[in-house]
């Protein structure tokens, strides 16, 4: 068998992949998005395929069930729940992660069958925004522009996307462009010095929640400057309120003069735009901007939304959002919402709109939901107030998760957990974020009893009396469903139709190239879309929770670049866990109150409190504080920083401020810090502070701090790693707090256990990490054990380029050689000629390391 | 210059060498009380054990002494001293008159005055003939029992066990050597030496020697009974003082001396075990040899004066190396342990307010000299607390 072209599972730049039957995988040369490219993220995906932890059986009431009683108890669920509190009573909570097929199927079961509009996705934290932009704007969810346009604009502005970490062949083919023409220039407009900012030729380090005041500044300077526009409502969008942008005046003109005279420009806008309180807003004063210059759909120039999800776009062409139906038809427009009852044969399509993400927890929370199916998301941990998410959660009488993990804190809390296909296994199509449409195949057997969630739900639809309805043999079946349904708007124009599709047949499905949309007739591709759009007034609100005495600073919450979302499938890769091991807190130092770098912090809200590892950080403008939001209670149960996040949501996409909480900084007093490296995993709740991290094979590393006395934590942490026939080395300073032991057994390393008063005492973690792949140690590393280094040689480097295993060091002697660009630190070294994901970080070592003179 | 020394130990045969190549014309006396020539008597454990024999221990033979112009007089009991006349006279009567007189008598290793200490198979353990007994005894094989957990014991012990006697070490404290050793090192020489099947009864202490025409076992004080056809006493040591004492001179637990090991008499000079320094003695070779020299300098009229360094004990004991200096009860100091039970290594350093006072290496002493310079010094170790167990190579302090 030869490699099966499939798609990456990650990011909403949607990449083709090549899998071969071994598991070895690499970037499809041929699918449009990332020819042959991939990330970090991407590049080890070989390595997430036989995860730990993996949900295998059907589990009623915490013990493995059949199928067929699993599904007969969600079935009754939601019987029950239709019973006692009528359709508003059922809901669905869903994500990005799935395919189309799998998104259609539950759209098609909520809004269709049980007749709520109670479906949503995680999107609604990802996306929302952009989506009721895209419509307010457009009349449509549409994203005019395509990744070409990246290479083709002579201005790429990034506003609220840390590109190079979050979509790093995205960044790559923008950076490629850009070496082969200097003249193109990039702007970064972030409240955070990101790695994205690396070359940038402007960063405006615009104050949180600021980018509304921004464009409202730029549609005026651009109408002063000429710019005229047909288009409905510039008037009222002209009128609309400023406020501040925190920018030097400078920047900002900068800014302003390149924006008026640069005809191609792309105006590319992702998170940071759209978890706001008025993150709708932001989107459309982009959009304005463009509409008043007439950069839309055009070669290198339009408003570029990217997602975070490999199937957000997907989500939302099959209505599963709650505020949409299916294929972009709308309730508004009662034809569409009638033909599309007609379609389905139903008497139960939901009357209007269901809850959003938030309200629907809210809801869950007051009783009003007695069943809930999550599906391939872990609300528990990503949704603000997260500790209200989780009480909203046991209190549901019926919880159902789909996954294919067993380690997610809300399948923990579910009632009945459903084994879920994971990538590899499953078969249908994804959109990524310019609308191309791509296949994901199965290239290995499904893992244990796991099953498709198309399939799952067609079986409890059949169960509640639907069964005709939901009778698909296969998801080429669902497809063409999906693809007819998408013309049933016409005559009305719709940009969304994909009905020249909805006749493949299942050979042409199972060998469909990338294909974008619109395709109203067969053999068809979509190009750039210029549709009819209007001006959308945007006056400047500040965000919803301003600073106060009590809470000065503003917390951010972000992505780390080799991880994705709560970690359930990227924190089991060691190599990913290594560029951030940690959960961390970075804070501007002047804003730091006395708190050290590599200290513990607490970070107190209104709603709740994390505490995280602080980072001094100078890239981060004054007052913010930056929180990646992966971590878990499996890795970190005290550093779930969403616990923190306020509930506040914009008013017309419902999605979450996650980018402005007002918190305070506080130290986190401990009376010991350590870490233990481990052959297994030792959990998360070892101490007060956990932070547990796979670092190889059967090698795990649990970065501890606690309140108890060191002494008894010493004992107590040995104790569980304790094996027969083995021997300790040990070092003990008790009045100092300094506790270090070591567990070997015929030469062969066990475990590390170091504690001491302050974690600046703590030795580099490195070298004993590089032990534990020895069969036996040697006298001079054993007897050098203990102090964490050996006496002479190089001090251990982190190491920054994940593909090829190079650190810092080795980079950064390379540059004192003479390699004074990224490429040639590439060729010395082999940094960053992987996924290109660090080339950003050579570039920041490059402006530090001094290189020689030529002679 | 007629100079006599009188103890052909190892600080008397140096003292008397050193004054022999630097007062050409003196006449230089070495009188001992054994019939050997000077021998190495930190080796009688060697020959006890088989790793030396006689003729290797002698340090000094007759040629050499006689090239250098000493005059050795083995066999040489002192009687008295006529410090009046400038006169020692020996046992046998005969008078050997001095100018400067050095007193290197050493020590008398002590018999417990238990029942059945006469007995015939109970020897100390000092000197050459001790050796020549326990070595006659270990030849018919049979038990042994070591009173005396101290170095000379354990090294007894073992040589016994090596030429096959089964050996029982009967000591008063819970863990061998414990004025060089915390219980923790102790543990691991316990470990050890019970590996070589020599077997301990500690804390315990001897009540008597049974036996009727010799001795045929040990009682302890709990009732137990040990076999022992041999038992050796190496319970410590007692100054020999009595010629001093007798002579007039002030005598504390031994003959005390100035810097430049001087009696209170000038004409007369204190070295070694038989001397009293600052209100101590020394008990190990190192700093005996020490103050030969000085006493050799003082002598010939140079300004010389020995300073104790801090008490550091090197040994070896059955194949391993222990090592200690300065305190050894943890008594208020702080305490950093570095372990490796499995590798038989183990360090512990005693600090207090933040400096060095005492240190204790077992299985691997090559980092000695930095902890000694350290206790000596009494610099701060503050700034590398957390490296200082694993020596000096570790230790990076801040310029």
């Amino acid at each position: 068998m030869g490699e099966i072209r499939t798609t990456c599972p990650y990011c909403g730049v949607g990449c083709g992949v090549l899998a071969a039957a071994d598991g070895t995988l690499r970037g499809d040369p041929e699918h449009p998005a990332n020819r042959g490219r991939l990330c970090s993220k991407g590049t080890t995906l070989g390595e997430t395929l036989d995860q730990p932890g993996r949900l295998l059986h059907p589990e009623v009431d915490g013990k493995c069930a059949s199928w067929e009683v699993a599904l007969d108890e969600v079935a009754e669920g939601f019987r029950k729940a239709l019973a006692e509190h009528g359709p508003q009573g059922t809901a669905l909570y869903v994500s990005g992660q799935l395919l189309t097929e799998d998104y259609y199927a539950a759209n098609k079961l909520a809004k269709g069958f049980l007749g709520t509009g109670n479906i949503d996705s995680n999107s609604r934290l990802c996306m929302a925004s952009a989506v009721a932009g895209h419509r307010r704007a457009f009349g449509e969810d549409l994203v005019p522009g395509i990744y070409e346009d990246l290479e083709l604009a002579d201005l790429v502005v990034l506003v609220g996307s840390n590109l190079a970490w979050c979509h790093p062949v995205l960044f790559q083919r923008l950076q490629a462009a850009r070496a082969a023409r200097p003249s193109m220039r990039l702007v970064v407009i972030d409240p955070r010095r990101t790695t994205s900012c690396e070359g940038a030729d402007l960063h405006l380090p615009i104050a949180p929640g600021g980018d509304v005041a921004l464009f409202n500044i730029l549609l005026r300077h651009l109408h002063v400057r000429g710019f005229r526009s047909e288009a409905p409502g510039l008037d009222t969008a002209l009128a609309a309120a400023d406020g501040e942008t925190g920018l030097d005046p400078a920047l900002l003109a900068t800014f302003l003069d390149w924006f008026a005279t640069t005809p191609r420009t792309v105006t590319l806008f992702s998170q940071g735009a759209n978890q706001s309180s008025a993150g709708t807003d932001k989107a459309n004063a982009i959009i304005n901007c463009h509409l008043l210059t007439g950069r839309i759909g055009q070669p290198g120039a339009g408003p570029f939304s990217i997602t975070g999800q490999p199937n957000a776009m997907g989500g939302r062409e099959v209505g599963a959002l709650s505020n949409m139906l299916a294929g972009h038809l709308d309730w508004d427009r009662p034809a569409e919402a009638e033909a599309l009852r007609g379609y389905w044969q139903t008497p139960n399509l939901a009357a209007g709109p269901g809850l959003k993400a938030l309200d629907l927890f809210r809801a869950a929370g007051e009783g009003r939901i007695g069943a809930l199916w999550v599906m391939a998301t872990n609300p528990a941990v990503s949704l603000p107030d997260a500790g209200r998410i989780r009480e909203a959660l046991r209190r549901t009488p019926c919880l159902v998760a789909s996954d294919c993990t067993r380690e997610s804190d809300t399948v923990d809390l579910a009632r009945i957990r459903l084994p879920a296909l994971g990538w590899g296994e499953k078969d249908g199509t994804v959109t990524n974020s310019e609308r191309v449409i791509s296949r994901q195949r199965a290239f290995r057997p499904a893992l244990g009893e796991a099953r498709p969630d198309w399939w799952a739900i067609a079986q409890v639809a059949a169960r509640l009396g639907w069964g005709d309805a939901f009778a698909w043999a296969g998801p080429s079946a669902i497809f063409r469903e999906h693809a007819a349904l998408t013309g049933l708007a016409r005559p009305a124009a719709r940009a969304f139709d994909i009905s020249g599709l909805a006749d493949l047949s299942d050979a042409e499905y199972a060998a469909m190239p990338p294909t974008r949309w619109p395709v109203v007739r067969r053999g068809e591709q979509g190009g750039r879309l210029s549709p009819p759009a209007r001006f959308v007034p945007t006056p400047y609100r500040p965000p919803a929770n301003a600073p106060s005495p009590a809470y000065p600073l503003v917390l951010l919450t972000g992505r780390l670049r080799d991880q994705w979302h709560t970690m359930t499938r990227t924190g089991s890769v060691p190599r990913l866990m290594a560029h951030s091991p940690e959960p961390a807190a970075a804070i501007h130092p002047a804003d730091a109150a006395g708190l050290a770098d590599g200290s513990l912090a607490r970070i107190e809200s209104p709603w709740g409190e994390a505490t995280l590892r602080l980072r001094h950080d100078p890239g981060l403008a004054r007052g913010g504080i930056f929180v990646p939001m992966h971590w878990t209670s499996r890795f970190a149960p005290s550093a779930r920083i969403n616990a923190s996040v306020n509930p506040a949501v914009d008013p017309i996409s419902g999605q979450p401020e996650l980018k402005h909480t007002p918190v305070r900084l506080l130290p986190a007093p401990m009376a010991w810090h350590g870490f233990l490296l481990a052959r297994r995993s030792l959990g998360a709740d070892l101490a007060d502070w956990t932070a547990l991290i796979p670092v190889g094979a059967a090698l795990w590393r649990h970065e501890l701090a606690g309140t108890e006395p060191p002494a008894e934590a010493f004992a107590r942490l040995r104790a569980l790693v304790e094996e027969p026939e083995a021997a300790w080395v040990l070092l003990e300073d008790p009045a100092a707090g300094l506790h270090r032991a070591a567990l070997l057994r015929d030469g062969r390393l066990l475990a590390c256990l170091f504690l001491a008063p302050d974690p600046a005492a703590l030795p580099r973690r490195d070298w004993l990490i590089f032990l534990f792949a020895e069969a036996a140690i040697g006298s001079a590393a054993r007897r050098a054990l203990l102090a964490g280094a050996l006496a002479e040689g190089p001090a251990p480097s982190p190491t920054l380029c994940v593909c090829h295993g190079v650190t810092e060091a080795v980079i950064c002697a390379s540059i004192a050689r003479g390699a004074n660009t990224p490429a040639l630190v590439g060729e010395a070294t082999r940094a960053g000629t992987g996924c290109g994901s660090c080339r950003p970080e050579i570039a920041a070592l490059l402006t530090k390391t001094p290189v020689p003179e030529p002679a | 210059m007629r100079v006599l020394v009188i103890g052909a130990g190892p600080a008397g045969a140096r003292c008397a060498v050193r004054l022999a190549e630097r007062l050409p014309g003196a006449l230089v006396t070495l009188a001992g009380a054994e019939a050997a020539l000077p021998y190495d008597r930190v080796a009688l454990s060697r020959l006890l054990a088989g790793a030396a024999t006689i003729e290797g221990l002698i340090t000094h033979p007759l040629a050499m002494l006689r090239s250098l112009g000493i005059r050795y007089r083995p066999a040489t009991p002192i009687a008295a001293i006529d410090r009046a006349a400038g006169e020692a006279v020996t046992a046998r009567g005969e008078r050997l008159p001095y100018d400067r007189l050095v007193l290197a008598s050493g020590s008398t290793a002590i018999r417990l005055p238990l029942p059945g200490a006469d007995l015939p198979g109970v020897v100390l353990y000092r000197d050459m003939e001790d050796v020549r007994l326990m070595l006659r005894a270990a030849q018919r094989g049979g038990h042994a029992v070591v009173i005396g957990g101290g170095l000379l014991g354990l090294e007894a012990a073992v040589g016994l066990a090596h030429r096959g006697m089964t050996v029982t070490i009967v000591h008063a404290v819970g863990w061998p050597m414990e004025r060089q050793l915390d219980p923790a090192a102790g543990a691991l020489l316990t470990r050890r030496l019970g590996m070589r099947g020599i077997r301990f009864a500690m804390p315990a202490s001897t009540v008597a020697v049974e036996g009727e025409a010799a001795a045929r076992a040990v009682r302890l004080s709990d009732g137990a009974l040990i076999p022992a056809e041999l038992v050796v006493m190496a319970v410590g040591i007692r100054p020999n003082v009595a010629l001093a004492r007798e002579a007039g001179l002030p005598i504390g637990r031994a003959v005390t001396v100035d810097d430049a090991m001087r009696s209170a008499d000038p004409a007369i000079y204190a070295i070694g075990e038989c001397a009293e320094h600052g209100g101590r003695c020394i008990g190990l070779v190192a700093p005996a040899l020490e103050q030969a020299e000085v006493a050799a300098r003082a002598i010939t009229g140079e300004a010389a004066a020995w300073a104790p360094r801090a008490d550091a004990a090197a040994l070896k004991v059955s194949g391993t190396a222990v090592w200690s200096a300065g305190e050894i009860a943890d008594d208020g100091a702080e305490c950093i342990t570095l372990r490796d039970e499995a590798e038989e290594r183990y360090r512990r350093l005693l600090l207090r307010d933040g400096r060095l006072v005492g240190a204790v290496l077992y299985g691997d002493t090559a980092d000695a000299g930095f902890y000694l310079d350290l206790i000596t010094s009494r610099r701060s170790v503050a700034g590398f607390r957390a490296a200082l167990a694993f020596g000096p190579a570790f230790v990076r302090e801040a310029a």
